[in-house]
Formats: structure tokens, sequence, C-alpha cells
């Protein structure tokens, strides 16, 4: 347990003047920019800002650099800013039907209306380190060629005339859509409060989980239906004005996950979805988060919870970096009083049996 | 893109345009346009400019049951005209810019009657509009240029 402790603020001040100093790195190194980290390491502001559930780069770049680059504990920046700022509304729900899309891809439809996008990808790609990035060059172009159509029509549902895949049904405009924000997680829990969990969670965490389920542990047989990345609308309600407004847009990424099901005592066989969205280019977390949405709709399903993945306590309990983090961080703060009873025991143990032992050797030597 | 809650009244129809195309003008744009006008207008805030969040509802499967996905900064500012009518304008911009808020909330309010609505619609609407369609146009082509059809192999050997 730990016992708080009084004193040491020279000692802390310094060493976080020394981390400040560190963190600064060479000075005879350019000093970075929030607005260099924000344009140029998208993909650390956008895994920021999911798992710190803010949308807002220019914040998110900002944690960056006051975290050294360290994601987590910019995270937490977020995490803890979003707790000084009140609520202002509730969007309506995004319509990702409506993006404008800067990805689009199926692994199961290969030929889909308005096509395959490839979008810019890491696939393909031959991972070779790329050195002509050491120098600083003119900023690159890219050809533009063609147009896109206004709405990119979501293939799961649109090549779905047959009703073999389950679709998704919306809840009642009255329900109530859990907010982990407000209410702690409590179970069981609904598919709502999972998929905040979830989106929210840290990647690497849900990619090690999803994984599992690909290699067995709750397996699944997933294909991708469809992901897409691009920018969709936010509208809220205005109160002023008694009407929705759009008020920008946003970046996410969404995979729709399509997974083959035998079928159980209830249900025929047919196939199942997972869900996964995320803000910004976050196509690895929306995947992961897909299949273990999927994974954890095996009571729904009528399936054996036998793995690891359709644990939903296990799952949504550990998910988050920043309590995980802080947990696990908290070993090192002073447990000196609690160290010193411990060691007061294991002494007074070892006495004992020290004692006992000589004991014994007394009584044998008796019966000699 | 038009708002889902689809309004059939042309008034607020304009006015949802409007405040979507303002929304998404920069801070530079609103206020060279706002340096623009013949008479600086003069307003007193109603609602004081202030930055919270919005809590991004998304559905799973994209049209099903709603979940709540993470929030986003957002700011927000109620405006009236000083002088005659008092017209009443609003506000809300994402991110953290109060002065964005505030800029959007003016020109919403000099927008209430119909001389207004047309010197802002030439002034700042339409070239905002343009910009957005000129830029959506060169992004949607850049994408369009990596579609890809991929053909199927027939699978062979043993």
């Amino acid at each position: 347990m730990y016992v708080a402790v009084k004193g040491g603020e020279a000692a802390i001040g310094n060493a976080h003047q020394l981390l400040a100093e560190d963190r600064r790195g060479n000075p005879d190194v350019p000093e970075l920019s929030v607005a260099q980290i924000r344009e140029q390491l998208s993909g650390s502001v956008d895994r920021v800002m999911t798992e710190g559930s803010v949308y807002d780069p220019d914040l998110a770049a900002l944690a960056l650099k006051q975290s050294r680059g360290d994601q987590v504990e910019a995270i937490f920046l977020l995490r803890a800013y979003r707790t000084t700022l009140p609520r202002l509304a509730v969007s309506l729900p995004i319509d990702t039907g409506n993006m404008k899309v800067s990805r689009r891809i199926s692994s199961c439809f290969k030929d889909m209306p308005g096509g395959q996008l490839l979008g810019p990808t890491f696939d393909y790609a031959h991972r070779l380190i790329d050195f002509a990035l050491e120098a600083e060059g003119a900023a690159p172009q890219a050809e533009g060629k063609g147009a896109l159509a206004d709405h990119l029509p979501q293939v799961v549902d649109l090549l779905n005339a047959e009703g073999l895949i389950e679709r998704e049904q919306p809840d009642a405009d009255d329900a109530v859509v859990g907010d982990l924000t407000r209410e702690p997680l409590s179970f069981p829990a609904g598919r709502d409060i999972r998929l905040q969990t979830l989106a929210r969670a840290d990647e690497g965490y849900l990619l090690a989980l999803g994984y599992s389920t690909q290699r067995g542990y709750a397996r699944s047989h997933p294909f991708v239906g469809e992901i897409r990345t691009g920018e969709v609308a936010v509208e809220i309600e205005i109160p002023e004005l008694g009407f929705a407004v759009d008020i920008g847009d946003i970046t996410v990424t969404e995979c729709q996950m399509v997974n083959q099901f035998v079928g159980s005592k209830s249900e025929p066989p047919k196939f199942t979805r997972g869900y996964g969205l995320a803000f910004g280019y976050a196509e690895r977390k929306a995947m992961a988060m897909s299949l273990v949405d999927r994974a954890l709709r095996a009571e729904e399903l009528g399936e054996d919870i036998t793995a690891p993945a359709q644990d939903a306590e296990f799952v949504l309990y550990h998910a988050d970096n920043v309590e995980a983090s802080g947990f696990v961080q908290h070993l090192k703060l002073p447990h000196h009083v609690d160290f010193q009873a411990e060691l007061t025991l294991v002494r007074t143990m070892r006495a004992e049996i020290a004692a006992a032992e000589a004991r014994k050797a007394e009584l044998a030597e008796a019966a000699q | 893109m038009t708002a889902q809650a689809t309004q059939t009244d042309p008034e607020i129809g304009a006015r949802q345009r409007r405040l979507r195309l303002l929304a998404r003008a920069d801070r530079a744009t609103l206020e060279a346009a706002l340096a623009a006008l013949p008479a600086p207008p003069e307003w007193r805030r109603l609602k004081q400019p202030e930055t919270g969040l919005t809590m991004v509802r998304a559905r799973a499967g994209g049209v099903g049951q709603r979940f709540n996905l993470g929030e986003m900064t957002v700011s927000r500012c109620v405006v009236a005209l000083e002088g005659a009518g008092q017209s009443m304008g609003v506000g809300y911009v994402q991110g953290r810019d109060c002065r964005r808020a505030e800029l959007v909330a003016v020109f919403d309010a000099l927008s209430q009657d119909a001389a207004g609505a047309e010197r802002i619609e030439r002034l700042l609407i339409a070239p905002v509009e343009r910009k957005l369609a000129d830029e959506r146009r060169t992004r949607a082509a850049k994408v369009a240029a990596t579609r890809v059809d991929f053909f199927t192999l027939v699978r062979g050997g043993d």
C-alpha cells in the first residue's frame, strides 16, 4: 500500500527541470513546433486523440511534445485536460456512409460500386528505410486523376441482397446511450459501452487480443467487409436555434469485419459482424477493435465462452492504458512503510522457523 | 453535405448552409471579411465565448446501435448586433479558437436580413464554398488516382 509522504519539493522541482532540459535535447538542433508534429507525425497525433478520447489535433500534438513523444503519457495529458472542459453538446450520430473518403477497400468484394481506393497507405510498400528522407527536399505532390462519387455506399450492406450477413439494427431514438465518462463501467456491459471502451482502448492490447482470436482463441474466421478512412461531418443540435448544424469535419477510420458463423442453438448459419471506429488514420486500431467487438458478442450469439477475448470483464477492465499505466506505475511511489512492515514479517517468520529447527535438534540430541 | 435533420423550411436550410460554411472558414478569412465590411459592426455577447466538448456519437456498423465514440473540442459564442433589429447570431466551431466562434456568430447575425445575407454571401460564404469545393475536388482526384483493380489468379500447384 502507498502511504502519503511529505517533503522532496526541491528535488522534485529539479527533477522536472532536468526533464525539461532532456526533452529539449541538444539545443544546437532546432526545436520542434507543435504544427510540425501535427502535420508530420500524424500517426502519433491520431493515436493520442483516439485513446485520449478528444479529437483536437493541435492539442494532441502539444501533448506529444510535452511527453517527449511518449504516447501513453500524452494520452494521459489529454484525458486530464478534458476534465477541465464543460460538455456543450452531444452530436447526432456521424454518418460514415457519407464519408469523404481518402481510402476505401474491401477484401470480400472485388468489384464494388465506386471501386477499391488505396489512398495514402503503407500497404504494398517494401518497408525499406528510405534514406532520401534524411535530406530535406521539395514537398512531394501526388498525381490527381478522375473523380469520386459524392456518396460511396457501405458495401457490406449494399451487397447483402441475400441477407446472409447479419444486419445492424438501430436502437430506439429514446434509448439511453451509455457513457463511460459519466458512469463507471459495470456488467453486463451493452454493446454501446463495449464499443466506447474499445474505441478508447490501448491499441497494442486490442491488437494482441484481436490476434489471439485469429490464432484460435475464439476463432471467428474474419474477413474485411470494408475499411474506409476519411472526413465525416459532425452535426449538433443548437439549443439557441432549435435545429441541427454541421460544425466541422473529423477524420475517422472505420472497419466493418464480417465473420463466418456456423450457427448456434438459436441462430442459423450466417455471417456476423464486428465493428471498429477510431479518430484519424487508425486502420490497425479499427481492425483490431472490430475483431474484439465480434469476440465480445459471444454471449449474445450463443457461443461458448472459452477464450480471453470473449471475456467481457477481463477485456474491458484492462483495456484502458491510463488506468493500467497508473496502477502499474504507482508501484514506484514510496512504499517504504509497507515494505518495512513486510520486512519485519519475513524476519519474524524466519526467526520462528529457526527456533523450531533448533528445538527439533535439541530434542533429537536429548533422545540419543 | 446536407444536415441529417433535413429542413424543409428554406430559411432554416439557408442558415444551416451558412453556419456549416462559416464553421469551416479559418480565422484569417473571417478577420479579413470583417475588415472588408463598409461599416464595422458593433455587437454584444449574449453568451460569452467558451470552449468545451462535444461527445461524438456513432452507430455500430455505421447504421446500428448508437454509441459514444469520443469527444471533440468545440467553441461557441452567441451575439446580438447593436442598433436597429438587434439580430442574434450563433457561432459553433470545431476546436479551441473562441475568436472564430465569435466572428461566426457576428456574420450569422449580419445575415439575418435579406440585404445583409446577400452581402455576407458575396463577401465570405460563396468564396469559402468555392475554396472548399476546389480542395475537395483536388483531394478526390488524388484519391481516385489510387483506384485499384486486383486480378484474382487461379490457385495453382498442389
